[in-house]
């Protein structure tokens, strides 16, 4: 799950409200785990092509997101596929192929595929910004508990803020440096680490200037806190938002049933 | 010696939800000894188009001829480009990092393999003819004003002695005296030292009274390409993209229409004195 890979559309699921998709999210993960038969697998992928079709996102930013853990895939499909007790089709030295091992390993990848299909969805069709008002909102119960849930999402959210505009800066004083003949890829590892130097000074020097900008631009806008602060743009349930919590619980119970029944 | 633009596009991000294009079919020719003005609307894609003369971006598509050599080629000395072609950035102050002020105009020269002597030669020139005052070559660059800081990172470019300089809005943020200062650091290495000069700007009237010839870029074209006096002459044009021509010259239309016989193609306000002067007959 990248940060900020938001893919800018306009569609249902990108009109919804943060919570609820964040709490279809975590249905969606937990179902995905209580299936485990064909039948199951089938609806599964019925219920994430639609939520594809519905999100107005390419198919090729779905999978974008499984490159990183291919490797992992693999590995861990091909001793799930060995490693299985069962009945044995063929056997050499310590590793035996089973009809068990053949669907356990099948199993596994669909679950972790959809996995990081289904949370890419969340994060392709939600800004950051959104996500962390959703989680603000979502926890709020956690105040109970005295947990400063507020101040957690403000400084989530300017993180979040700040990680473009570190990006550009880098690339900004990369270029500058370029252009004074600096090279950031030659030499041993020492030489290396000795060239990121005009690179990160001025880095840090800007970072450190930024934040005390705005430190100085909240006081100055009386910025004391998170607690009863109001929204310039509240979330409100809509209809829709309603209904696709309807979905979502539908979804979970469909797939608790699929689960102990098959 | 001469940089050539063939066909250039460029476009930020490509194949991305956030694809840009920011240069599209620029066709340019930079001659040795040029003093050019590159004017246009934030936006336009000024920076976009310098960052290409030293092959800090690559074009999409198109190329561009440095001295006659393909700087795309896989042959090409990338490295040496970047001596030969200096540029100073839009608040270059940002990249200051060195714990003082000598050893970060030192940074350049160190980077082009001069020996030590050399390095420490050019970066005393370059301090001095930025007009930075001695005692302040020794401490950290974080200590100086923003003007200050200013001077010492354009040193820092200047020390490479490069044949072509870039500028992009060397005087934005800058008080009226130490505007004039860079102005005039920028006339004479053209003057003295023959440089190449491209200086982005955003003040018409510095444009009109420091370049020999303008470039007006808009939203990634070259509009115009002549002498500042031919480029506003369109002034009508340039308004509707965002720009305009120098004060001066609304003064000379105004005249013109309020019946005096003046010549309206004046750009400079030492032009204007005089057309005034002549047309009083004084
Ligand atoms: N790093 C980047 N990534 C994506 N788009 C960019 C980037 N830098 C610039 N652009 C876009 O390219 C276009 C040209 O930008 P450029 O910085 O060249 O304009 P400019 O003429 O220098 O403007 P200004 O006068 O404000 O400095 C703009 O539309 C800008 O949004
Ligand atoms: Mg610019």
């Amino acid at each position: 799950m990248t940060l900020g890979q938001y893919y800018p559309a306009d569609s249902v699921l990108h009109r919804l409200d943060p919570r609820v998709k964040l709490l279809a999210t975590l249905l969606y993960i937990i179902g995905i785990f209580c299936i485990d038969s064909p039948i199951g697998v089938v609806f599964v992928t019925v219920c994430l092509a639609s939520l594809i079709f519905l999100s107005k996102v390419p198919f090729s930013f779905m999978v974008r997101g499984l490159k990183g853990i291919m490797v992992l895939l693999i590995i861990a499909a091909f001793f799930n596929l060995l490693m299985t007790p069962g009945v044995p089709i063929v056997s050499f030295w310590i590793f035996k192929l089973t009809w068990e091992g053949i669907k356990n390993a099948a199993l596994m990848t669909i679950r972790m595929v959809y996995l990081i299909m289904g949370t890419s969805l969340l994060t392709l069709t939600t800004t950051p910004n959104a996500l962390t008002d959703g989680l603000e909102k979502g926890l709020s119960f956690m105040n109970f508990f005295k947990v400063p849930v507020s101040e957690i999402a403000m400084m989530m959210s300017i993180a979040l803020r700040f990680i473009p505009i570190l990006i550009e800066e880098t690339d900004k004083i990369m270029k500058a440096q370029m252009a004074r003949g600096a090279s950031f890829d030659k030499g041993n590892l020492i030489q290396k680490a000795k060239s990121m130097v005009p690179l990160l000074v001025p880095l840090f020097v800007s970072a450190f200037r930024r934040a005390y900008e705005l430190a100085n631009a909240m006081e100055a806008r009386c910025y004391n806190g998170g607690e009863g602060r109001t929204k310039m743009k509240p979330l409100r349930y809509k209809r829709n938002d309603y209904i696709s919590y309807g979905v979502a619980g539908s979804f979970f119970l469909i797939c608790i049933v699929l689960g102990i029944m098959f | 010696m001469s940089i050539i633009f063939d066909h250039v596009a460029f476009k930020y991000n490509p194949g991305t939800t956030y694809e840009n294009t920011a240069l599209d079919d620029i066709n340019l020719k930079i001659d040795d000894g040029e003093f050019i003005g590159i004017i246009g609307h934030t936006g336009s894609g000024k920076s976009t188009l310098i960052q290409h003369m030293n092959g800090l971006e690559k074009a999409t598509s198109g190329t561009i001829y440095y001295n006659g050599q393909d700087i795309y080629d896989s042959d090409f000395d990338m490295a040496s480009l970047r001596t030969e072609v200096g540029m100073v950035f839009q608040y270059p102050e940002n990249q200051l990092f060195g714990t003082t002020v000598y050893e970060d105009v030192c940074f350049g020269p160190k980077n082009q393999g001069l020996d030590g002597k050399e390095i420490s030669l050019r970066a005393f020139e370059a301090l001095r003819a930025v007009h930075l005052p001695e005692e302040l070559c020794d401490v950290s660059p974080f200590e100086l004003s923003g003007g200050q800081k200013r001077k010492a990172a354009i040193a820092g470019v200047i020390a490479m002695k490069p044949s072509v300089l870039i500028l992009d809005e060397p005087t934005a943020g800058l008080d009226p005296a130490g505007r004039d200062e860079i102005l005039n650091l920028i006339k004479e290495l053209h003057e003295k030292n023959g440089v190449t000069i491209i200086l982005v700007s955003h003040s018409m009237e510095d444009v009109a009274n420091y370049v020999d010839r303008i470039v007006c870029i808009d939203k990634g074209h070259i509009k115009y390409d002549g002498t500042p006096r031919e480029v506003f002459k369109n002034y009508k044009e340039l308004e509707e993209i965002g720009l305009s021509a120098p004060q001066v010259t609304y003064l000379m239309h105004d005249l013109k229409r309020a019946g005096f016989h003046v010549d309206t193609d004046c750009i400079t306000i030492e032009e204007a004195r005089n057309e005034i002067l002549r047309c009083f007959g004084i």
